[in-house]
């Protein structure tokens, strides 16, 4: 398997008993949701965690790169991506 | 509820005749039976000046006193401050120094202003103020507020001479 | 229209006055309260004396009785909304919260609590008959204090609330409630090493007072219940298709039959996104079968709508003795009111964020008490920690000796830097806000006198993206009408205008800039993040873009040439052989091209680079009352571009007051009852003019690459500095270290006291 160029998820701590402890893992994906999908293929449990029907889990946002994500699941990541899992941002 | 009294009064220059009730204060008629809608409410317990007027010339909280007790006067509101289709000073030096942002505590700003330069036409940054501070503003932090109403001053002084 | 101050552009950076502003300076804009509709009723609100009992009954045939009453509505009449949560725009909502909070279902949670609303034929028949409702209630004990209310025996609030994570497991069906809706945690290196590496290591507990926003309008809405079944709701709101969208929900009707018309809005912060009037305005319109308004006092703004939360934190911070910040570790619990919903994720996400902190740990719980359930509040959470972090950043620069601005400048986060929350930052202008306090005459100038300290602070907030749309129409006359749907809170419309302006190439005054409603505009997500001024600035700048795409076609119709030949730029369209048609001369010749140009954008941009402010303020305390006087204040913040510098400065401005007001008096003040004894202003005491100096600003401009004219919001930062700045103020005053929110006088003087 081709580990270069997979974007890198950073596991929320609460999730990693699901992946053994381990903090950043390399999953093949074009967008967020084929992401989940792998996810959830080596770690059964990921998606119920993180989505709720086929959206992201409401108060749930996601990062890739340096910046929100502004169509979820849509998104389209990238080679070497970081991914981040994060408490949604509204503002005053 | 009966006991309706008609009131008399004027106001910017008009005479004014209204049925109010007696709990009703200058406030709600102004802005209820008159539509003079341009006097806001903030608190209705005098703590906010947004509902600010010039009774027989003193600036006074309308939230605070009865119609009924303005039988008679004379009143200016924010409504009477522009001359005809002109602004005067205090409201030009508002706009152009952007002493606004929501714009809720404007009027009450500008008319007691108005009373200010009235009674003190050359006012130092302390009196400014001192004589504002019953006026609340929760969204400039009171600097541009400050600087128009001496832009305001200067502007009249200039004026005048 | 003033020199532009930006040699890069015509029209940004200059100040001219706004659209609005006729309309404001002589009473006639129409803000919520204004709002005057024939046959319209008006509505009062029964709310509970109580801040946590069980409903037992209600009976409303007195008040029913009453001569002039026409409807009354209490949470029967609001559909039942199961377990459903719902994204509203700028957070999710749990659908059954969200309605019990409009309208008390089984239990009030709060005093104040809305549970019953009367329209009649004026609002003094509909205060009487809401005296004439009876509330049975079975009085339960009130939780006030946050730790209180995660100790494993408190009284529960909620028994649907159990804790929840950013990839938390679902709670067991048989899992007992909780008041602690949710725990987030966040760790990045090793903190154990990291704080093994420090020479000097300060560690503290803080508390903060629920604050409010303190807008001067109070909330308000009009309502009329059509026969053909369309709702018409006319409200001042910092959203209006969040407003339509809550209204919809609420009352489980379609979006499309709901239409809300913003009104100007008097203030906001964040405290008007959240939705309490318009569903019960709504049915009482049905029930009545006229519009109704609703206008809520002053004592009901503060204890029944959304204030930020009070807070218990213990921050904990490493440094080396030369300066270098090597571990911090914070646990923040901040009280969510009476429902979940408190900004605990970002302020998790604030707490060290002006730093390159190598190791961190930060855990957070939003937590239930018998409070209103807390709304945003300009920067939401920021400031909170901001002042434990700033304040201990001060007292390490005093122990290893070092200048509080120079200790900042060598720690300070930078483009590439891993936050502790996981992503890397990209350009940032923290460093430069520093440097420009480091630079400032303020900070050069030194201060003398007796019981006088300076203090400085820095703060950092995200900045949304979020949805907005614009269409713009191209007038015969060379002018261009500009349609968005962002309510504009602080002069925005102005802001956006003149991004489109310097698009097209034309002046600030020949846009004319209207906010639409629900049914005219397009989406456009709230006013609220700093936000407004960059995505619906990018929206216009889009719709600027489609008009001169436009206008290269008619030019091509025109002089006959390939569209390929010409393009658009310096406030016109140019072809070949130097042909050249200013925008307002083919303005004049739509009508004979084809007809009306209108141009048409849209936004969905990501967060924005975040934007960092750093303050510096001096102080003179009164040693035996406890009072502090602010002598002087300056405000360096970060703004990307700054499109008009006068609203900016505002922004700063205003920021840094409520600020101010935040670090010095204000505080929701409650009794063992669970009441809040100053719901008033003179008691609850926002800064009045009299309270503050001038506040001096420094624009810093790192411009943020993901607009195209640099624009970071601004609206936010500038509230987070001023409570640390000035606790540090204190410190260089009094020697007093101020751990507590409010540092008002009877606090202060008892600290003060206890050194002696
Ligand atoms: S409304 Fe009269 S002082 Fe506030
Ligand atoms: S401008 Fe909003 S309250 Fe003064």
């Amino acid at each position: 398997m081709a580990t270069i160029n997979m974007p890198r998820v950073f596991i929320p701590p609460p999730m990693r008993p699901l992946t053994a402890g381990e903090e950043v893992v390399e999953v093949a994906g074009a967008n967020i949701a084929q992401v989940i999908e792998n996810l959830e293929q080596r770690f059964p449990g990921m998606k119920e965690r993180l989505c709720q029907d086929d959206a992201l889990r409401p108060g749930l946002s996601v990062a890739v790169g340096d910046s929100v994500a502004t169509l979820g699941m849509l998104q389209r990541t990238g080679p070497d991506v970081e991914i981040h899992f994060l408490p949604a941002i509204g503002g005053g | 509820m009966s006991g309706k009294r008609v009131v008399t009064l004027t106001v910017n220059g008009d005479r004014v005749e209204f049925l109010c009730e007696a709990r009703q204060t200058l406030l709600e008629v102004l802005r209820n039976n008159l539509d003079l809608t341009g006097t806001k409410e903030g608190c209705s317990n005098g703590n906010c000046g947004a509902c600010t007027v010039i009774m027989d010339g003193r600036p006074v909280v309308s939230c605070l006193v009865l119609a009924v007790e303005a039988e008679g006067s004379e009143l200016r509101t924010i409504e009477g401050v522009a001359r005809g289709s002109h602004l005067d000073e205090v409201q030009s030096a508002f706009l152009e120094g952007a002493a606004l942002q929501c714009g809720i505590c404007t009027p009450g700003f500008i008319v007691q202003t108005e009373a200010l330069l009235e009674e003190n036409p050359n006012p130092t940054e302390d009196d400014i103020r001192f004589y504002l501070a019953g006026n609340l503003c929760r969204c400039t932090g009171y600097d541009k507020i400050v600087r128009a109403v001496q832009a305001a001053a200067e502007a009249r002084q200039v004026a005048a001479n | 229209m003033a020199t532009a101050e930006n040699p890069k552009y015509k029209v940004i950076g200059t100040r001219p006055v706004r659209h609005d502003g006729a309309d404001k300076v002589t009473g006639r804009a129409k803000y919520g309260a204004d709002i005057k509709l024939s046959g319209m009723l008006y509505a009062a609100t029964l709310r509970s004396p109580h801040a946590h009992a069980k409903i037992k009954s209600i009976d409303t045939s007195k008040a029913e009785a009453l001569p002039g009453v026409r409807a009354i509505v209490t949470s029967a009449d609001l559909p039942a909304q199961g377990d459903r949560i719902v994204e509203l725009g700028e957070g999710a909502a749990n659908m059954r919260h969200l309605t019990a909070n409009v309208l008390a279902r089984e239990k009030v949670l709060y005093k104040g609590h809305a549970i019953a609303a009367v329209a009649a034929d004026n609002i003094h028949i509909a205060e009487e008959a809401i005296k004439l409702i009876e509330v049975v209630y079975e009085l339960l004990p009130p939780v006030m204090d946050v730790r209180k209310a995660m100790a494993a025996d408190a009284p529960i609030l909620n028994d649907d609330i159990r804790t929840a994570s950013v990839g938390s497991a679902p709670a067991a069906k048989d899992s007992k409630p909780t008041n602690i809706a949710k725990h987030f945690l966040f760790e990045k290196g090793d903190i154990a090493a990291g704080f093994a590496k420090a020479d000097v290591i300060v560690e503290r507990e803080f508390d903060t007072a629920m604050v409010h926003q303190g807008y001067i309008e109070p909330h308000n809405a009009t309502a009329l219940w059509n026969t053909d079944g369309k709702i018409t709701v006319w409200m001042s709101t910092q959203g209006s298709f969040s407003a339509r969208q809550q209204t919809a929900e609420l009352l489980k009707v379609p979006i499309s039959s709901v239409k809300v018309i913003p009104t100007e809005i008097g203030g906001g912060f964040g405290g008007k996104i959240s939705v309490y009037f318009p569903p019960v305005a709504a049915l009482l319109s049905k029930k009545s079968g006229r519009p109704v308004k609703l206008v809520m006092s002053r004592a009901s703004v503060f204890e029944a709508t959304g204030p930020t939360p009070g807070s218990h934190m213990k921050v904990k911070l490493g440094a080396t003795k030369d300066g270098q910040l090597v571990a911090g570790e914070a646990w923040i619990a901040f009280e969510a009111g009476a429902y979940t919903g408190s900004p605990i994720g970002p302020a998790c996400m604030c707490v060290f964020a002006c730093y390159d902190l190598p190791n961190g740990r930060v855990e957070g719980f939003d937590v239930c008490v018998n409070k209103p359930r807390t709304n945003a509040y300009r920067a939401p959470g920021s400031t909170h920690v901001a002042f434990a972090t700033e304040t201990l950043v001060d007292e390490i620069c005093e122990k290893i000796g070092m200048d509080a601005a120079d200790f900042r400048i060598k720690n300070a986060a930078k483009e590439g830097v891993r936050r502790v929350d996981g992503p890397v930052y990209a350009r940032i202008g923290m460093v430069e806000t520093v440097e420009a306090i480091k630079n400032s005459d303020h900070y050069k100038t030194p201060l003398e006198g007796k019981y006088r300290g300076r203090g400085i602070a820095s703060g950092f907030w995200f900045n949304c993206g979020l949805k907005s749309s614009a269409s713009a129409t191209v007038n015969p006359d060379g002018t261009v009408s500009l349609l968005e749907g962002s309510t504009d809170i602080g002069g925005s419309r102005v802001g956006i205008a003149m991004q489109l302006a310097e698009t097209l190439g034309i002046t600030a005054e020949e846009v004319i800039p209207t906010v639409g409603d629900t049914d005219s505009a397009g989406y456009c997500d709230v006013t609220g993040g700093s936000r407004v001024t960059f995505a619906t600035g990018i929206a216009a700048i889009e719709a600027a873009k489609d008009i001169q795409r436009q206008l290269v076609e008619r030019a091509a119709m025109i002089w006959e040439v390939d569209v390929a030949q010409i393009s658009y730029r310096d406030g016109g369209v140019h072809g070949p052989d130097g042909k050249f048609l200013s925008f307002k001369e083919m303005a004049g010749k739509l009508h004979a091209t084809g007809g009306a140009v209108i141009g048409r954008g849209t936004s969905s941009a990501a967060t924005q680079g975040g934007a960092f402010g750093t303050h510096c303020v001096d102080v003179e305390v009164d040693p035996e009352l406890g009072k502090v006087q602010i002598l002087r204040y300056t405000a360096a913040q970060d703004c990307g571009t700054a499109i008009h510098p006068s609203y900016v400065e505002g922004q700063i401005q205003g920021g840094a007051v409520q600020g101010i007001g935040w670090a010095l008096n204000e505080e929701y003040w409650y009794d063992e009852r669970g009441e809040m004894r100053n719901a008033t202003y003179l008691d609850y005491r926002i800064p009045t003019c009299y309270d503050v100096p001038m506040i001096d600003t420094i624009i810093v401009e790192v411009p943020d690459p993901q607009h195209p004219y640099g624009v970071r919001g601004v609206g936010e930062v500038p509230i987070c500095p001023p409570p640390a700045a000035i606790a540090n103020a204190i410190y260089a005053a009094v020697g007093v270290r101020m751990h507590d929110l409010p540092m008002s006088p009877p606090r202060l003087s008892a600290e003060i006291l206890k050194k002696k």
